[in-house]
């Protein structure tokens, strides 16, 4: 392949979104491979109950299982379908240190996500995944309007 | 769901309208007095002097068995502070492992069930009882007790049970029966069910008892005086709905707000003490005199020693084996990882914030005394205080000469630290009585519902033989797991070389600065 790009899923129309301008550039491309990345939002720094701890392992597990089967995966067989060159991928953790973490990992190109921004207070006060992913990532970024 | 909860508040109901609580002496009065009969020959063996002193033997078993593990693991307390950082801070943290367990939660759910009420209550009694020179003996005693932690969090995760279905179960009770038939050594299994029984009753006292009667005395401080069975009941109710009813969301809010309920703690001793920072030299003059001459305490620098390292062992827990239940769920292919990360827990726990509580309260002049002498004005066995106060209502009182709206906030504080701690300790007790009587849901409920009780028996009780019951039941936990330990550090040794030299060599990786 002699281009990667990884494209930021989200479970919503938003996602939907990055995957139409993600398949637009791998069709203009030819030779391209697209990543679908799902993100669950996860920190370390959090707190937890000890019977949390207990169970974390297992929640993680289903966790993964279940952002796999419901958007990862119908995802990648949609674009399968379409004849694209496509893989799936789940993560724990900040939204934009991720991709661009699994971004930087693959040697992608570039990284492709849709805006989601409800304009709520908070990502007024501490700014979306999407503007800390356009401030941070190490990689060329589009975000889909 | 509805079923359970109306079983259970059933049960509560029954306890609290027993006819014969009603008589004379009221429901406190009565329960009071059949709690100090039931518990006083358990609490008088584990608290006996050692022959022809005034020192009881289990101080002396903890002191000794801290200094142990500090020799014997080479200061690991100075050797791993800095690593202990950079292990929480995630810097040797695989990305991979995201979602797991972080050493950071690990640490923070220890620490959740252990700073609290001896932090606020327990250090009060130790500085009103042995003067502020027991402050010193407790910040030695929580830097000593930083190497007991390192062993035990370490045998925890190395130790712990990981089922099937991804769940995890750590604790004494495993690494003393694994480790023990490991090294080929008898008596393992009777040991740790011995640790099970006492950290069951260590669960129903120190966890639940002492936390519940604190929060009484401290609610009651506000509003004027009211039964303890009131407090007790609401409290039972609550921790009924999150333990047995399974409304997290209760837990997961105390959770959150409880760090932040401790950093606002430690933020008002801080300005309480940038206030009077001209008294902070002679604050530590007295600790330091004190330490050693015990300035008229009774029991002179014994006295001091004494409360000092009882109220620390009872603060930070270091060498019961309880951390060890909470540090064993960590995600980390190294056990001692843990075992250094567990350091700071005694470090936060006793060094800051018990030492911030000591210096307000020796601040703040709420200690009466002589000032023809210099030596502190005696009450009985207890200092004279301003106010005729102990316990939590020192400490409240003491903050309330630097910031009179102070009591209202440690008042939500000792609430939601007591909450927090009783739902820690109910998950300790509960993994002690499944280690007992199986995993089942008719023991786990047989359990919960007799944790609930005790809340309310705590709540009722005076202060007296609660502290007396709940420093017993801990310090018997730690007769049993310091045993243990002795015959595991060699384990934790192997381990600790091995972990320390692949470290150096850079075998073990960091993933980022």
């Amino acid at each position: 392949m002699t281009a990667k790009i990884v494209i930021g899923l989200d479970g919503s129309e938003a996602g939907d979104r990055a995957v139409a301008y993600a398949k637009k550039l791998s069709s203009l491309i030819g030779d391209c491979e697209l990543i679908a990345l799902y993100v669950i939002e996860w920190s370390p720094f959090s707190f937890q109950t000890a019977e949390e701890n207990a169970e974390r392992h297992k929640r993680r597990e289903a966790e993964i299982a279940a952002a796999t089967s419901r958007i990862v995966e119908p995802a990648v067989n949609a674009l399968k379908a379409e004849g694209f060159v496509a893989r799936g991928m789940v993560k724990h953790g900040h939204v934009a240190d991720s991709l661009n973490a699994v971004a930087m990992a693959e040697k992608a190109d570039q990284i492709v996500v849709a805006r989601a921004s409800d304009g709520g207070i908070a990502s007024r006060v501490f700014g979306t995944s999407t503007a800390h992913l356009a401030m941070t990532a190490e990689v060329p970024v589009t975000i889909v309007g | 769901m509805r079923k359970i909860l109306q079983t259970g508040l059933a049960l509560m109901a029954t306890v609290v309208s027993v006819p014969a609580f009603a008589q004379d002496g009221g429901i406190d009065q009565a329960v009071n007095d059949a709690f100090a009969a039931a518990t006083g020959p358990f609490v008088n063996f584990i608290f006996a002097p050692i022959p022809g002193t005034a020192f009881p033997w289990i101080v002396m078993w903890l002191v000794i068995a801290a200094t142990v593990f500090t020799l014997y693991f080479g200061f690991i307390q100075v050797r791993g502070f800095r690593h202990s950082i950079q292990l929480v801070k995630g810097e040797y943290s695989d990305p991979d492992d995201a979602g797991e367990v972080s050493h950071f939660q690990a640490l923070t759910t220890a620490l959740s069930g252990t700073v609290g009420l001896g932090n606020i209550a327990g250090v009060a009694v130790a500085v009103g009882i042995g003067g502020p020179g027991a402050t010193f003996w407790m910040i030695l005693a929580g830097l000593l007790g930083m190497a007991s932690k390192f062993t035990e969090c370490t045998l925890g995760v190395k130790y712990r049970n990981e089922y099937a279905d991804g769940t995890v179960s750590g604790g004494p009770m495993y690494y003393i029966s694994k480790g023990f038939k490991e090294r080929g050594l008898p008596g393992g299994k009777v040991l740790a069910l011995l640790f099970s029984v006492f950290c069951i009753l260590g669960a129903l006292g120190g966890g639940n008892m002492f936390q519940a009667n604190q929060a009484h005395a401290q609610i009651a401080g506000l509003v004027g005086d009211f039964p303890g069975w009131i407090t007790g009941v609401i409290f039972a109710v609550i921790v009924f709905a999150v333990i047995v009813g399974g409304i997290k969301s209760i837990a997961n809010v105390t959770e959150k707000v409880v760090p932040l309920m401790a950093v606002l703690y430690v933020g008002a001793a801080l300005i309480i003490l940038i206030i009077n920072y001209d008294k902070i030299g002679w604050a530590f003059g007295q600790i330091f005199e004190g330490a050693f001459t015990g300035l008229g305490v009774a029991g002179g620098m014994v006295g001091a020693l004494i409360q000092g390292f009882k109220r620390a062992a009872f603060s930070n827990e270091a060498g019961v084996g309880s951390a060890a239940i909470a540090h064993s769920a960590v995600r980390t292919k190294e056990p001692v990882t843990e075992g250094v990360v567990s350091l700071l827990e005694p470090f936060v726990d006793t060094v800051v914030i018990c030492t911030m509580t000591a210096l307000v309260i020796t601040i703040s002049g709420v200690l009466v005394s002589d000032p023809a002498t210099g030596n502190y004005v005696l009450n009985g066995s207890s200092i004279q205080t301003v106010g005729d106060v102990s316990g939590v209502s020192l400490t409240s009182a003491a903050f309330a000469q630097g910031l009179s709206w102070f009591p209202y906030v440690l008042a939500i504080a000792v609430i939601l630290f007591a909450f927090s701690t009783m739902i820690s300790w109910s998950y300790y007790g509960l993994k002690a009585w499944t280690y007992l009587f199986g995993e089942g849901k008719t023991a786990e409920m047989f359990f919960k519902v007799m944790f609930c009780v005790f809340i309310v028996i705590g709540a009722a009780a005076s202060l007296g033989p609660v502290i007396d019951f709940s420093d017993a039941a801990i310090f018997a936990m730690a007769v049993v797991n310091i045993t243990a330990l002795y015959f595991l550090m060699p384990i934790v040794r192997r381990e600790m070389n091995s972990y320390f030299e692949r470290l150096k060599s850079g075998e073990i990786r960091r993933f980022k600065n």
